[in-house]
């Protein structure tokens, strides 16, 4: 077997694409996050929530509905965004004239409400959710062995962060959103309604989460503690890259994800630490992060 | 965002009225002396002592936020960390319990030192996002390092004896010390809020960059700030790890740095009893809830919810704006 620094090139390929996996889930939760808090300022502690009530909306619905995965890309989003634009109008409507540390206390408070209902009436075990038949088994690619269905989330997670960089970067709605991230008062006095446009920001911010959600329930378990360790994963991730660009977002969830995965490779021991080392790194290095402005 | 930068206020600006020390000293005589007489009166007192020890933690921890404006997300770090040194000291090196609290609490302190160095290189939530991936680090670090038994944790941690005279395994002797501890170091916080150092905090919290153009260092008060709540949140972890012979992953988790944050929350943050209030109210509802499970966790998400949305000031806070509006 071929070995690369006295690792089989199969283990190294193999953790390699699970890295990937992992930054795709990375990047499009940091993706979400850093959009969310473009706009309203706030830190959504309730992302992971979120990102957890995805994957158990896709398995209610097969398993009570026999609704099947591909429409459950569409549906939870939009579930799970329906409940976001309802928080967002129930309740963080009305913090956005304090402390932007009262949304983070707020969102975090609603986290643990959900996690502890999901906890309640599902246990901690993890519930089971099939890969769809279109993508079950696997491409031999010569050098390693690639399952469809990761090839599947890697290729979507791409497309996905791919259209939100474009709406948010190139569309005629991306750039009043820009505007507004820089001047609220000055956007609403241009006729536009820029309430609406941030309820529907946070909808759009809490679907992607959900989004992300679905895409995993068949590579990890449905959970309800699956959101709560990868949400801090996550803002050490938007720490490192800066929330400044979404382009920045995506770069450093899916580079993160290959080096955690690599680390698991050549020093399993550091591989749950590695990413909170580069954060430490690159606080000392360049404390707005790599993609951020110092403000 | 300066529209709404400008539009929002600290997070503590509504600070309850200062206190004369006469009224501090008054109250905190009260306190005690309620503390002291608390067992005798069919107060269990190992729920006491836990109540204690987290409105230490909760004191400290609202030195930072409502002095200095600075919401940790990781003091469970603190705690954490200081109540493995203390137990490992106690029990592995047989330490009286007078040193293992010492060693204890200067890990915590040496540990605040290099987190807030690094935390204070940025502002508002990004401080709260990098001190909970700190604490998050430190919490791998604790469940693979071997010295912590993982998810054992240390357990049967000698009381020993305090000073070599005091037999700590008796119940009560355990209390008074414990109560004792929290007293002196509820007291030193006291003073530290009303020095000129705890001002110039106050001041840096309101306005940080004015601060600093009056020539104040901002940056070395903020991390002596963060330094002295990483030390008291470490007594009260080297006291608890004591007190209740164990030291486990509990008090590293990211749930308990969430706890001390409701604990400040509700008690009212920003005024001195405020964090005690928090801390016994919790505990309270902790232990009367202890057989609904995860309810628990639910239940305390709406606490959250509540106090952020309808009920900012906090016990203490709401009641002494009250007491100011009905005097004037």
């Amino acid at each position: 077997m071929t070995e690369i620094f006295g690792v089989p090139t199969q283990a190294l390929f193999g953790q390699l694409l699970i890295g990937l996996i992992n930054g795709a889930f990375y990047a499009m939760l940091s993706l979400g996050l850093a959009v969310i808090f473009g706009l309203l300022n706030i830190i959504n502690f309730t992302h992971g929530a979120q990102y957890m009530m995805g994957a158990f909306c896709s398995y209610f619905l097969l398993q009570y509905a026999g609704v099947g995965y591909w429409w459950a890309l569409i549906i939870a989003p939009i579930v799970v965004g329906a409940t976001g634009v309802v928080i967002e109008r129930t309740m963080l409507a009305r913090l956005y004239k304090l402390d932007h540390l009262y949304g983070l206390l707020l969102t975090f408070g609603l986290a643990l409400i959900i996690q502890g209902l999901f906890t309640n009436f599902y246990g901690s075990s993890g519930l089971p959710y099939r890969i769809p038949e279109e993508l079950n088994g696997g491409i031999n690619l010569g050098f390693m062995f690639l399952p469809k269905y990761r090839a599947w989330v890697i290729i979507a997670s791409i497309a996905i962060c791919a259209t939100t960089w474009y709406v948010i970067e190139r569309t005629k709605l991306g750039s009043y959103l820009r505007a507004a991230t820089e001047n609220r008062a000055l956007v609403q006095a241009f006729g536009i309604n820029v309430p609406r446009m941030i309820t529907l920001t946070y909808g759009f911010g809490v679907g992607l989460a959900a989004f992300a959600g679905v895409m995993a329930a068949p590579i990890y378990q449905v959970n309800p503690q699956m959101g709560a360790n990868m949400i801090i994963v996550v803002f050490a991730v938007v720490v490192i890259g800066g929330m400044g660009s979404i382009l920045g977002a995506i770069v450093t969830g899916f580079g993160l994800g290959v080096v955690e995965g690599l680390t698991k490779v050549f020093y399993p021991e550091a591989s749950n630490t590695v990413i909170f080392v580069i954060m430490v790194i690159v606080l000392l290095i360049k404390p707005a992060g790599l993609f951020g402005k110092e403000r | 965002m300066a529209t709404v930068d400008s539009a929002a206020s600290p997070i503590t600006a509504t600070d309850a009225p200062p206190a004369t020390v006469t009224t501090f000293l008054v109250a905190t005589g009260v306190m005690a002396a309620a503390l002291a007489v608390a067992p005798h009166v069919g107060i269990y007192p190992v729920f006491l002592m836990k109540a204690l020890c987290f409105a230490l933690f909760a004191c400290a921890f609202n030195l930072l936020l409502g002095f200095g404006g600075l919401l940790s997300f990781g003091h469970a770090m603190f705690l954490g960390t200081a109540g493995y040194v203390s137990a490992h000291a106690a029990k592995v090196w047989g330490a009286p319990p007078e040193l293992a609290i010492l060693a204890g609490t200067a890990a915590s302190a040496a540990l605040g030192l290099v987190a807030g160095a690094l935390a204070i290189r940025r502002q508002g939530i990004y401080f709260a996002m990098i001190t909970l991936a700190l604490a998050q680090m430190i919490y791998f670090f604790c469940l693979q390092t071997p010295f912590t038994h993982g998810e054992d944790g240390i357990q049967a941690v000698p009381r020993g004896r305090l000073f070599g005279v005091l037999d700590l395994s008796n119940t009560l002797v355990m209390y008074y010390v414990v109560l004792a501890i929290f007293l002196a170091a509820f007291l030193l916080i006291f003073r530290v809020i009303h020095s000129p150092f705890g001002n110039v905090l106050k001041a840096i919290r309101e306005n940080e960059p004015r601060a600093i153009s009056l020539g104040y260092d901002a940056e070395r008060y903020k991390l002596l700030a963060f330094v002295l709540s990483a030390t008291l949140a470490g007594l009260a972890g080297a006291t608890k790890a004591i007190v209740f012979q164990l030291a486990s992953l509990t008090d590293v988790h990211w749930t308990m740095s969430g706890e001390v944050v409701l604990m400040t929350l509700l008690g009212g943050m920003g005024t001195i009893f405020g964090p005690v209030v928090g801390a016994f109210a919790i505990i309270g509802l902790e232990s009367y809830l202890a057989g609904f499970g995860q309810w628990v966790t639910v239940i305390t998400g709406a606490i959250f919810v509540v106090c952020v949305l309808a009920f900012r000031r906090g016990i203490v806070g709401e009641l002494s704006a009250w007491w100011a509006s009905r005097r004037s």
